[in-house]
């Protein structure tokens, strides 16, 4: 196990541990290994995203630690619980612009899962204006998600799943379908909002930039059968012109490109 | 990367009128209520200069006026109104009736393998089938009166809306069933609260097929049983108007046949507007 051989740990418990876990499903009837053998932590309050050239299983990683997908092997433990089924501790975001209710508005999206979990009326109203607020929602509390850009429905996703404050958020991709300069306003919106009130990620990308710029450690994963090439600290890299930011990039690019697979990244071009 | 590239994905485009500037106003422009109003009305008066000046017999074609005061006249003494009471509290039975069964089989589909197999081979056997095909079965099983009607109804009704609502559970996004999942939800509360009105857009759409087939096949139904004799609702009214030459009540049952039928129309354009038109859901 060659993981964290230039990451430093943070002190203090994970919050998730990770360990040779093994996540595969079913193909024409046969058993196909996406994620081999990976382990890693998160600690409280990081940003550690999951970067690999595609099909590599990270997502399938992310559904696992969701609750979604079992693991064939491996143990995922969560502050020490290891039932995984889904629940608003690991709040989701996902790609598709389409994981809004399209029946409820943009405030009732917020409240909605706050009121299934156990908030009063008034108190759900007042977290999701509280989050509404924090993701520069609130002029359109009222609108429907289909009156909404894509940036804006995947600000909504990531307000409602801050909203439940949970132990962790799960992003699969969560900027992957919009548009260059969109996608990089969101990656800092997320990184202030993420920073100022200690949010833990788990962040699945392929984008090298986009790694580097909202990971605290980023977690190369291998080709599938997926296993860790090696967890990259990037903490504190915040100018993307700065030659360590560039150090960075150039890093993770040739940990993925040993693997003879060109990262999709036209940032870093 | 250039400006013109930045739209982003998916957005909702501006709602409301965009009319090019300096452009001459056209028909097009009007408003959708003056538009058809305004057809409606040439309409009228062309059926009744054809009617008052083309020399056609009477006795055969009724104008728009007669046609009015007759209805006028049948809903004043009653016998429009009765005949169209029947033959709604009969297309009411029958659609709960099928509703029902609907929702049963819906149900028995979604659940499992099997009651999906069933429901796609009962569906695919007795969809294309006209409805009223049955009617002589449902005579012989119930005889002639309101039973066999319900039958006949229930059986119209029944395979649009459990296929289309079937289908709209079926192809739910599962992203969006991940997301309740996600939040917590299972069960009943999961199945109320996103599958439901996830599905919403067919099952609305299998309602209105469902409702459409329905009305055809009743007024169909009571026109036999005109012809056969029996009593009851508008296709008797009609077919009993028709045996005595009173021409005009025989336009007046189809015009209030027709005006129903867009009333039930406007009830699901109602109800389509308050839900999935808002939510940017409907399909079709």
């Amino acid at each position: 196990m060659k993981a964290d051989t230039t990451a430093e740990r943070p002190a203090g418990e994970p919050l998730l541990t990770v360990e040779s876990a093994r996540v595969g499903y079913q193909t024409d009837g046969r058993f196909q290994t996406a994620v081999q053998d990976v382990s890693f932590d998160i600690y409280p309050g990081e940003n550690i995203m999951l970067l690999g050239p595609s099909g590599c299983g990270k997502s399938t990683l992310l559904k696992t630690i969701a609750g979604f997908i079992e693991p064939s092997g491996g143990t995922v433990r969560i502050s020490g619980r290891t039932d995984l089924a889904p629940g608003p501790d690991r709040a989701v975001v996902f790609q598709e612009f389409d994981q809004l209710f399209p029946w409820h508005t943009v405030e009732g999206n917020l409240t909605y899962p706050l009121r299934v979990n156990g908030s009063s009326r008034q108190e759900a109203k007042r977290l999701a204006g509280e989050y509404l607020e924090l993701m520069g929602l609130v002029h359109a509390a009222g609108r429907y998600p289909h009156q909404l850009s894509g940036g804006m429905k995947q600000r909504v996703a990531i307000a409602r799943a801050m909203a439940l404050r949970p132990l962790m958020l799960l992003m699969d991709e969560p900027f992957g379908a919009l548009d260059a300069q969109t996608r990089s306003r969101l990656q800092r919106e997320l990184k202030d909002v993420a920073a100022r009130n200690d949010v833990t990620i788990l962040f699945v990308t392929h984008s090298i930039q986009e790694a580097v710029f909202v990971g605290h450690r980023v977690v190369v994963l291998t080709p599938p059968p997926s296993t860790v090439r090696e967890v990259v600290d990037v903490s504190g890299l915040d100018d993307p012109t700065s030659p360590e930011f560039v150090a960075a990039l150039r890093r993770l690019r040739s940990l993925l490109t040993e693997d003879g697979e060109e990262p999709d990244d036209m940032a870093f071009e | 990367m250039s400006e013109a590239m930045t739209k982003t994905v998916g957005a909702a485009e501006p709602v409301g009128p965009g009319r090019p500037r300096g452009r001459r106003r056209t028909w097009g422009d009007l408003p959708v209520v003056p538009r058809r109003l305004i057809i409606l009305a040439v309409i009228l008066v062309a059926w009744q200069a054809y009617v008052s000046f083309s020399g056609v017999n009477q006795l055969l074609v009724s104008g728009p006026v007669d046609v009015a005061k007759t209805m006028a006249e049948g809903i004043a003494d009653g016998d429009l109104l009765r005949s169209t009471a029947t033959t709604l509290q009969i297309l009411f039975g029958g659609m709960a009736a099928g509703m029902l069964i609907a929702a049963v089989l819906t149900t028995l589909a979604s659940w499992t393998r099997l009651g999906e197999d069933i429901l796609v081979l009962l569906t695919s056997m007795l969809n294309p089938l006209p409805s009223i095909a049955v009617l002589p079965l449902a005579i012989l099983w119930f005889g002639m009166n309101s039973t066999s009607l319900m039958f006949v109804i229930a059986n119209s009704v029944i395979w649009p809306i459990a296929i289309n609502v079937s289908n709209g559970f079926r192809t739910v996004n599962p992203t969006i069933m991940a997301v309740g999942r996600n939040i917590g939800l299972s069960g009943v509360r999961i199945v109320k609260d996103v599958l439901i009105p996830a599905a919403l857009p067919n099952i609305i759409a299998g309602l209105k097929t469902g409702w459409a087939f329905g009305w055809r096949t009743i007024i169909a139904a009571e026109l036999v049983f005109g012809v056969a004799g029996g009593k009851g609702g508008l296709g008797f009214f009609i077919n009993d108007a028709r045996t005595f030459m009173r021409t005009s009540e025989v336009f007046a049952g189809l015009v209030t046949i027709a005006v129903i039928g867009i009333a039930l129309e406007l009830v699901f354009t109602w109800i389509e507007r308050r839900t999935v038109v808002r939510w940017g859901t409907k399909t079709g």
